[in-house]
């Protein structure tokens, strides 16, 4: 036999001889220790099931999977290549991050929240934000620049957004230049990001009253140079799929779900808009002005996952539309509320050692007023008070409806903070649009719904 | 509530909020969740400051009288009538309603919790036929309800939001499931068990969904430590912030 050769090549001196009764499996002692052999090839002794009979196994996929959208665990019936039920299980990534909220101030919350659904921070932050707001019953004392910047920081977050949706998306269907492009152009936006916050995820930009820092003119020119590279490397990304014959042939009928389907499981976003409802709480509750800029809410009536891709699309360019308009009412004013009981005191700006505290206010509490360190002091270790109550503050974001639910109790901390993440409902739907289609459907289904775990885990 | 005194609200806050708290506007009785004891936090005596002393009951928006305003009104008539409908009776169904900050809140009674869900989503004049989830809350100073279950529901059609609270007793923490009438509550009920451990009568599979299947406690509620470790940074040690001075 041929392994006589093998094993001397090892060095291994083979003891004994070699047993035959199991021709498919091999074992036998070596100095080295056992050395089995597997032929395979055994199939004709195992007994064929029955033609009427179909095998049903149970695979796990995920959560240390590269198609399943980050620590997704997918757990599918299949008869062959046919899924018949899908489960899924979350919590990989639970942090306890509304826990964590309730021993902080109200303004450190911003700080823990924008780290939920981790590519729309900007989001996450302005629900709360907003949430805040009316329970203090100060929504209509929020400047206008501040309100305006909100808005900007919010768009560019959701093209950046969409553009990880179809990057992913993309990769998990085996597209992977759209991957890399996809990825490419979002760096753009991020940049502007870590221009204006200094960060390029996880901000905590949004805060409680305002925003953290104003955004200079020479930023806004900044970001008004990139749209038109954006526009263009978004078009290149989007052309590569749009009428790709492959794309369309794993996402044309796939991940189906209609409207009554995204009723009955309270799915919002592009999910909801492929099914031709225009549900967009930007347009029907708007928030922050978004009933004074001008936009489409673009609509698909396919169901499916090339829909929700389309859409997403469409939703990118205007939001590039809704930053232009943004960019042109942007007036010189204040980014905070004019309340010192509320407003954070601290004023960032840009010195040769890079960003921080700005000197003036540096030196007003440390040389110039006793009452304004007090208060400064104040402000950041004990925080505001918010009156007793609860509020329920939505926002559209990415992936749909970002309700947040605050209670207070009349302290200086959270009593309660609830995260209604639209990629945690929309899961639900998982097996809706996957059961009876293929495994690689599910991919596909899956990619559409563009869950993102941190907000689901939360 | 961070009080570190065991004192419940019967003994001392109601007597406090009778005499010292003043209704808000609108509201029938007060809504006392809890109280508050002295201020800046200083529990160990060291407070000098004269304000240690500071009893404060912390009282929730209490319930309102109708006209409740906007759209609010036209609602609950339909409300009424549908429940009327189904032979139960609206002061039957619902404890209370709160207006608030421009949000409606019902409190309803969890054995006609399923009752009053299927009226939201069915009826024509009302069509919420969503249902955003629900979020659970645990008040443990307020005894009797001290698990509060709290689902916001939104109408596309009508373009409007209401709340419903439903209240369970820690020695008898069910509220029946609305899974059958909303079935996108399935994994927010799971969440919510999770957490508080409410159970949810009738729901498909109510099981575990953040934490591992094994996990001991439900670690959403206020008697459930934070967890973590002292920090030493320069010599000093910061504690962990369940252990941090609160200003409440």
């Amino acid at each position: 036999m041929s392994t006589d050769q093998t094993i001397a090549d090892e060095g291994i001196v083979y003891e004994g001889e070699l047993p035959t009764e199991d021709p498919y499996s091999l074992s036998y002692e070596t100095t080295g220790g056992t050395v089995y052999t597997v032929s395979g090839g055994d199939w004709d002794s195992i007994s064929a099931p029955d033609e009427g009979e179909r095998e049903r196994i149970v695979v796990n996929m995920g959560p240390q999977h590269p198609s399943t959208h980050g620590v997704l665990r997918l757990i599918l019936e299949l008869e062959g290549e046919t899924v018949v039920d899908t489960r899924c299980g979350i919590g990989y990534l639970h942090t306890g991050i509304e826990k964590n909220m309730e021993f902080r101030t109200w303004t450190q919350g911003v700080t823990f929240v924008t780290r939920m659904d981790y590519l729309s921070p900007f989001f996450n932050e302005t629900a709360y934000c907003l949430g805040v707001e009316k329970l203090l019953g100060v929504t209509d004392q929020i400047p206008e620049r501040a309100r305006t910047i909100r808005v900007l920081m919010m768009e560019l977050n959701r093209i950046s957004s969409h553009l990880v949706a179809l990057a992913t998306g993309g990769m998990e269907l085996g597209a992977l230049t759209a991957m890399t492009f996809g990825f490419r152009e979002r760096e753009l936006i991020l940049d502007i990001f870590e221009m204006v916050t200094g960060l390029r995820m996880n901000s905590a930009f949004v805060r409680p009253g305002g925003v953290a820092q104003d955004i200079t003119d020479d930023q806004v020119a900044r970001i008004r140079e990139t749209l038109p590279l954006l526009r263009k490397r978004m078009k290149d990304t989007t052309d590569l799929l749009v009428d790709n014959a492959i794309w369309m042939g794993r996402t044309v009928g796939v991940g189906y779900l209609d409207l009554a389907g995204c009723m009955a499981l309270g799915i919002t976003g592009p999910i909801l808009r492929s099914t031709g409802l225009p549900h967009d709480l930007r347009k029907s509750q708007p928030y922050c002005g978004y009933e004074t800029y001008e936009f489409d809410v673009p609509t698909q009536d396919t169901c499916d996952a090339y829909g929700r891709f389309l859409i997403r699309v469409a939703e990118m360019q205007e939001s590039i539309k809704i930053v232009e308009q943004a960019l042109d009412r942007l007036r010189p004013g204040p980014v905070m509320i004019e309340d010192k009981k509320i407003a954070w005191p601290a004023r960032l700006s840009i010195g040769g050692d890079g960003q921080g505290n700005s000197p003036e206010h540096i030196k007003e509490i440390m040389a110039e007023s006793m009452e304004a360190l007090i208060h400064h002091f104040k402000l950041v270790t004990e925080g505001f008070t918010v009156p007793t109550g609860q509020v329920y503050s939505a926002i559209e974001s990415p992936r749909g409806e970002l309700g947040v639910h605050i209670v207070s109790d009349g302290g200086t901390r959270p009593y309660r903070v609830h995260y209604r993440d639209p990629s945690f409902n929309n899961l639900q739907a998982t097996a809706a649009m996957s059961n009876g289609s293929m495994i690689s459907d599910v991919i596909a289904a899956v990619a559409s719904i563009d869950p993102v775990m941190g907000g689901v885990d939360r | 509530m961070t009080d570190q005194q065991p004192v419940s609200p019967a003994e001392a806050g109601l007597e406090v909020a009778a005499s010292a708290t003043t209704l808000p506007e609108g509201a029938l009785e007060l809504e006392v969740i809890g109280v508050r004891h002295g201020a800046f936090a200083a529990q160990d005596g060291g407070d000098t400051s004269g304000f240690g002393g500071l009893v404060a009951p912390i009282v929730m928006p209490g319930p309102s009288e109708r006209p409740y305003g906007a759209w609010f009104d036209a609602a609950a008539d339909e409300i009424e009538l549908a429940l009327a409908d189904r032979g139960v009776p609206m002061t039957t169904a619902v404890e209370k309603v709160v207006v608030d900050r421009g949000e409606i809140t019902f409190f309803v009674r969890r054995e006609h919790l399923l009752a009053f869900a299927s009226v939201l989503r069915d009826e024509p004049a009302l069509r919420f036929e969503m249902c955003m989830g629900v979020n659970g809350v645990h008040y443990p100073a307020d005894a009797g309800r001290e698990l509060h279950a709290v689902y916001p529901f939104l109408s596309v059609t009508h373009n409007r939001r209401v709340r419903v609270e439903v209240t369970c007793p820690d020695a008898d923490p069910r509220v029946p499931s609305i899974v059958s009438v909303y079935p996108a509550n399935d994994w927010h009920e799971r969440e919510t068990y999770d957490f508080f451990g409410i159970v949810f009568d009738g729901h498909p599979a109510l099981t575990r969904i953040e934490m591992p299947d094994d996990w001991p406690g439900h670690p959403q509620r206020k008697d459930y430590p934070l967890g973590g470790i002292p920090v030493e940074y320069k010599g000093a040690e910061v504690p962990p912030p369940d252990q941090r001075r609160a200003y409440t």
